[in-house]
């Protein structure tokens, strides 16, 4: 009876751990599902590479290579100013700052990812919109700039933790090694733990960029989601999550244009699949 | 001598980065209490929205806003915590371990509004659910999974191995160590973990753009079939809809700044108590 007990609870602690298997197949089962209807509508080639995104339009235009581009430019803009303030961050907390700063600087870039997106949206809207518009005489705050900068903020969090976590794995040894050689701190940091601790890194920044990519909520409030491909940072342009939120409440269920925001899912799921499973590599290339 | 000089500089330099940061952090959180805490009253936490959501207050979509965290853990922590007892006591190390872990790191990875997409074809639609808090809390759950999962792994793995050792040969079942042994000791740890995806959970607005959230609902949400409005996504609404601008603004620093020291809250609480288990386990 006790044997039949234990069997039936280690069966039953098995599926549940294939839960997460199950639904990421799951979900991609269902992207796909609602998402390749629209290729009756467009060939793949058109849609990936099409110019123009007017889905509500007679004929519908659905090519998403305007929000491919927008997403590009604000993730791009992102990367650009987080990497290094990250990594410096990341520096300063693992080898320089006092252990009781320590603590309070990491507790304060986990609240910094606490902060609801929305949040970060709302307050990007009421302060940095009116500044980019009236630092750079811009007819609309809304544009690429605003949202890289907000972006580059919430992928702080994810680059500095990782980033950290990577510094504090390199041996002690490499570190006195290299003050017995008579180099600084900076020295060491800049030629010794930094390249040790390089595959981390790249794997932080990696993590961040995906965290980027598939931000939403800020970037749809503060992008001013014009779908048209940006000639520069310093104009509005729509991504391809913010073109989902924002449009798929006026879908009608089993129309093409909500097939093509479903395929939009599917480059975004294979976009984050490939981002993580690269940086799945590079973290365990480490051990 | 120019060593000390570039050393200097580049301490400088880093430091710099780690001013600009808490610069950012330290703007938003200003800004949201200087202009949200002269919104926030007893009644704007206790009364239901009147005059096109501009006066009155906003307890429906605080109340929203539990309701769908609340579903959401109820069906995330059984399922994330026995994912978790699975990978740590169960399986070796083994192939399918590998798969389960790659398949965490994904789902943590997929996009919210994906989830939304997925919560949108599965519940609202191919479920039948509708729009409704059922569908939200389910999507949300999804989303938090890989989060207690991590979080009760981390905790469970901190367990050291010679009490488990030590309940089996006294002659306890596998189970038997994992329910009264294992679990208690990592209890505190695993609490953390989904005290900091609650945190996550109530501020996520992309997954339930479609599958639970309604911008204007008179009173409470009845039952969990019913459209609830949500605080992140009341926000996001009072910022683009609606046809009082101004007014709208007032109450969305109202929102947000309750919306904030929930999560605020929320995650301080967390890491607090996760400060005091790390100290316990070096004693």
């Amino acid at each position: 009876m006790r044997k039949f007990k234990e069997f039936l609870i280690e069966k039953l602690i098995f599926i549940c751990g294939l839960a997460s298997i199950f639904f990421v197949i799951l979900i991609f089962l269902f992207l796909t599902k609602e998402g390749l209807a629209v290729f009756k509508y467009v060939n793949p080639v058109d849609f990936l590479m099409g110019k123009s995104w007017y889905p509500i339009s007679e004929p519908a235009q659905l090519g998403i290579l305007p929000l491919i581009f927008g997403s590009l430019i604000v993730t791009l803009g992102a990367a650009i100013i987080s990497i290094p303030i990250g990594i410096a961050c990341a520096v300063y907390i693992a080898e320089v700052a006092p252990s009781k700063i320590k603590e309070v600087l990491k507790s304060g870039i986990e609240l910094l990812a606490a902060i609801p997106s929305v949040v970060l949206g709302f307050i990007g809207m009421v302060t940095l919109v009116p500044w980019v518009k009236t630092v750079f005489h811009l007819p609309t705050g809304l544009t690429a700039l605003s949202g890289s900068i907000i972006l580059a903020f919430m992928a702080m969090p994810t680059i500095v933790s990782i980033a950290e976590d990577a510094l504090y794995s390199v041996p002690k040894s490499y570190k006195e090694g290299a003050f017995a050689l008579g180099a600084t701190h900076w020295q060491t940091i800049y030629r010794v733990l930094l390249p040790a601790a390089s595959s981390g890194i790249v794997a932080a920044v990696m993590l961040g960029i995906g965290r980027v990519i598939g931000e939403t909520m800020a970037v749809m409030m503060i992008t001013g989601n014009a779908a048209v491909i940006p000639q520069s940072i310093l104009v509005p342009v729509r991504t391809l999550t913010a073109t989902i939120a924002a449009e798929m409440g006026e879908a009608v269920v089993g129309s093409e244009h909500y097939f093509a925001l479903f395929a939009i899912g599917i480059v975004l799921f294979i976009m984050s699949f490939i981002i993580n499973v690269t940086a799945d590599l590079f973290l365990h290339k480490r051990h | 001598m120019k060593k000390d000089v570039v050393q200097k500089l580049g301490f400088s330099l880093i430091f710099l980065c780690i001013l600009t940061t808490v610069f950012f952090l330290g703007t938003i959180i200003y800004f949201i209490f200087v202009k949200g805490a002269p919104i926030i009253s007893w009644d704007f936490l206790t009364k239901v929205p009147r005059n096109a959501m501009t006066e009155g207050g906003v307890a429906p979509i605080i109340a929203g806003t539990f309701y769908l965290t609340l579903g959401a853990m109820i069906f995330s922590v059984p399922l994330g915590l026995a994912c978790a007892i699975y990978i740590c006591e169960y399986s070796p190390k083994s192939f399918i371990v590998n798969i389960i872990r790659i398949s965490i790191n994904n789902l943590a990875g997929v996009p919210s509004v994906v989830f939304g997409l997925f919560g949108l074809a599965v519940f609202v639609n191919f479920l039948g659910f509708g729009v409704s808090i059922l569908s939200g809390s389910l999507t949300l759950g999804i989303l938090a999974l890989p989060l207690i999962i991590s979080a009760s792994q981390e905790a469970l793995v901190a367990v050291p191995h010679s009490i488990r050792e030590a309940s089996l040969s006294l002659g306890a079942s596998k189970w038997e160590t994992i329910k009264r042994i294992v679990l208690p000791a990592a209890l505190p740890g695993i609490l953390t973990g989904v005290i900091l995806s609650v945190g996550r959970v109530a501020g996520e607005t992309a997954p339930i753009l479609f599958t639970a959230a309604a911008f204007y609902k008179r009173g409470y949400p009845k039952n969990i079939f019913n459209e609830a409005m949500a605080l992140p996504y009341h926000i996001y609404a009072l910022m683009t809809e609606g046809a009082h601008p101004d007014k709208q603004k007032a109450v969305a620093y109202g929102c947000s700044l309750v919306l904030l020291l929930l999560v605020l809250f929320i995650s301080g609480f967390a890491i607090i108590l996760r400060q005091r288990q790390r100290s316990s386990y070096a004693q």
